[in-house]
């Protein structure tokens, strides 16, 4: 009796989970739609699919959200050859100065986002860098890396060392055993960091603001609109960013499961 | 003379003049270097592996084979000593470019890639024709029984398809020798026996040098033209299986191959090419063949299923000596006494489970145990 009881309680407590995780992203996606007269946007006021016609109305807006994917594709792709040749380094290989590296990562990993923004800006300020897109993709390295070296670091760890010896066995070089065999294994985790990265990217605000001189990046331009209202193009973008990281995460899920 | 070794002189002979070993290593050493101080895995090795041999490299765990193995492969470099593979010196090649094959012990199959890739793998590195390929890797598959399971992926198959796949691959390059790293170590009893009638077959098939590493006596007994028994890094006894289990040259290796008991003294005297060996007040020792003389210390070794138990006192010219039943174990096949002598030392006894179970002695009983001359066995220190 006490049992069932104890089911349905956590039946309903589940769902209240998800429901208040997924409530405010249900809301974006609403008020995308929402055919809205006065300026802000936050109460219902009819359905219409003007605002994805008029995705691009906004020059500004168009020009960070650009910006942003910008930032995030380079850096995307910079840290998860750094971070994904870290990793192995970190898994694989004894060498000097590998418990520094793996505290250096963790430190990364562990430092509030303010400190790495204001010391990155001195940094920056005393290297007489000017600010803008370059330093931001930079700091999105930065911020960015150890989580890819976690992931990969973790898949090499768990691989049988055989697997290159057999390879070598088999005539492969140092580069086509990479290239055949490590690679292909650790391939859910270069993937899985490299999506964590481009995630990290696309929303960052905090090192971004430290960083961005007069650069706006799509977060930095919707805090800025957040008193003036939020024009419903943003709920669209949110909307369709959303949707390609849910497409891309269940198109990993697949893909690894078929590969492991 | 044993049949084996008779088989293995004979072919030898056949095959006309000194032939260039398939495999040799000239005292070859490895030291590693652990928390700052030098670890000799291997300390000086040195054997010659004929073609078309079944090799074992026999031993406890840490006793140096698998170094000793993977030096031959190429994945350890020699601190000392040559590595030859027929006859040309390989110490310094990259294990890619050495024509030799490994199975690992957890068969190391690609994960991401089917059967027929797996297999492939090999032959593709050394860029042969597409259409020689598909030939022999089909052929390959036939050997091994997995004819149509080309497309299927390693983690879909039973360990003992995966343990077949590993050797195709293997096998596929026609490799100058293959070595075999415990690649029965990780399947069932069943599975193992079955597999070990298989890989003979399989290598009499090829007609490739095997090199099989393994920690199992009964495995390397089994299978093996020849057996190198090694401990502590060196080899302790290179020789036939028979020979080695008959024959033992060091306590080592009587202890360690099957169940002996070592029975030692000082020759007492030296009779019609027996030295004799006194034990206790009634007992005595005949050792056949023994190079010791009157007064020399001397260490025997004696299988149990070698040794009678009667409770008359044995008479003619073989070793006999006295003792007390201390404990009887069945064990269906045969039973297994341990007797105690007089001077404390224990001696494990096998009996054959005859039809006539009345002879068969009790706990508590004093009992006569004796042995053929040419069973005991003299071993150096």
């Amino acid at each position: 009796m006490r049992g069932r009881l104890g089911d349905r309680l956590l039946h309903v407590y589940t769902w209240l989970i998800i429901a208040w995780l997924t409530a405010p992203i249900a809301v974006m996606i609403l008020f995308g739609f929402n055919d809205k007269q006065s300026k802000s946007n936050t109460s219902w006021q009819g359905f219409t699919l003007r605002w994805y016609g008029e995705l691009f109305a906004d020059g500004s807006l168009t020009g960070a959200l650009v910006n942003s994917l910008e930032i995030a594709v380079i850096s995307t792709v910079l840290t998860t050859v750094i971070g994904t040749l870290l990793g192995l380094a970190l898994g694989r290989y004894r060498f000097r100065g590998k418990g520094m590296s793996n505290f250096l990562v963790f430190a990364a990993i562990s430092t509030p986002e303010l400190v790495m923004g204001a010391s990155l800006l001195s940094l920056f300020v005393s290297g007489n860098t000017p600010r803008g897109l370059l330093t931001i993709t930079i700091a999105h390295v930065l911020f960015s890396l150890s989580f890819v070296v976690v992931t990969v670091r973790a898949r090499v760890v768990g691989l049988d060392p055989s697997l290159e010896e057999a390879a070598r066995d088999l005539g492969a070089g140092t580069w086509t055993t990479f290239r055949l065999v490590t690679l292909p294994a650790i391939m859910p985790a270069v993937f899985a960091g490299a999506l964590l990265a481009f995630a990290l990217s696309i929303d960052d605000y905090v090192v971004t603001s430290f960083v961005n001189g007069s650069t706006l990046t799509f977060p930095l331009w919707i805090i800025g609109s957040v008193k003036v209202g939020i024009p419903p193009q943003v709920n669209v973008m949110g909307t369709l960013i959303f949707g390609i990281g849910v497409a891309i995460a269940i198109g990993n899920a697949i893909a690894s499961r078929r590969r492991t | 003379m044993t049949e084996i070794q008779a088989g293995t002189e004979a072919a030898a002979a056949a095959s006309g003049a000194p032939q260039v070993p398939a495999i040799e290593l000239d005292g070859v050493v490895k030291e590693y270097l652990a928390h700052g101080e030098v670890v000799q895995a291997v300390k000086g090795v040195t054997l010659a592996i004929a073609e078309g041999e079944f090799f074992s490299l026999l031993g406890p765990s840490g006793c140096g084979k698998t170094t000793t193995m993977r030096m031959v492969a190429g994945f350890e470099e020699p601190t000392r000593g040559v590595v030859r593979l027929l006859g040309q010196d390989v110490t310094n090649v990259p294990p890619n470019k050495r024509d030799v094959n490994m199975v690992f012990q957890s068969y190391a199959l690609f994960p991401h890639m089917s059967v027929w890739e797996n297999v492939a793998f090999g032959l593709r590195r050394r860029k042969v024709a597409e259409a020689e390929i598909r030939r022999r890797v089909g052929e390959m598959l036939e050997i091994v029984d997995l004819g149509g399971r080309e497309k299927r992926r390693p983690r879909e198959m039973s360990g003992g398809q995966q343990q077949r796949v590993a050797l195709a691959r293997a096998l596929v390059n026609r490799p100058r020798a293959l070595l075999l790293d415990e690649p029965l170590g990780a399947l069932d009893l069943k599975l193992r026996q079955a597999m070990q009638i298989e890989l003979k077959r399989i290598q009499r098939e090829v007609g490739i040098t095997f090199v099989y590493v393994t920690h199992d006596q009964s495995e390397a007994l089994t299978m093996s033209d020849r057996i190198a028994v090694m401990n502590d890094g060196l080899v302790e006894q290179l020789a036939a299986p028979r020979e080695i289990y008959e024959r033992p040259a060091t306590a080592f290796v009587a202890g360690f191959i099957g169940t002996s008991n070592l029975l030692s003294g000082a020759v007492d005297r030296v009779e019609s090419g027996c030295a004799v060996l006194k034990l206790g007040e009634h007992g005595r020792v005949l050792v056949a063949e023994a190079s010791q003389r009157a007064g020399d210390p001397i260490s025997v070794t004696v299988r149990p299923e070698k040794i009678t138990i009667s409770t008359e006192e044995p008479s003619g010219d073989i070793s006999a000596v006295r003792g007390t039943v201390s404990e009887v174990v069945y064990l269906g096949l045969y039973n297994s006494y341990a007797v105690r002598l007089a001077d404390g030392a224990e001696v494990t006894v096998f009996q054959q489970n005859a039809l006539d179970s009345s002879s068969t002695a009790e706990r508590g009983d004093a009992v006569w145990l004796s042995w053929q001359p040419h069973h005991s066995y003299a071993i150096g220190s």
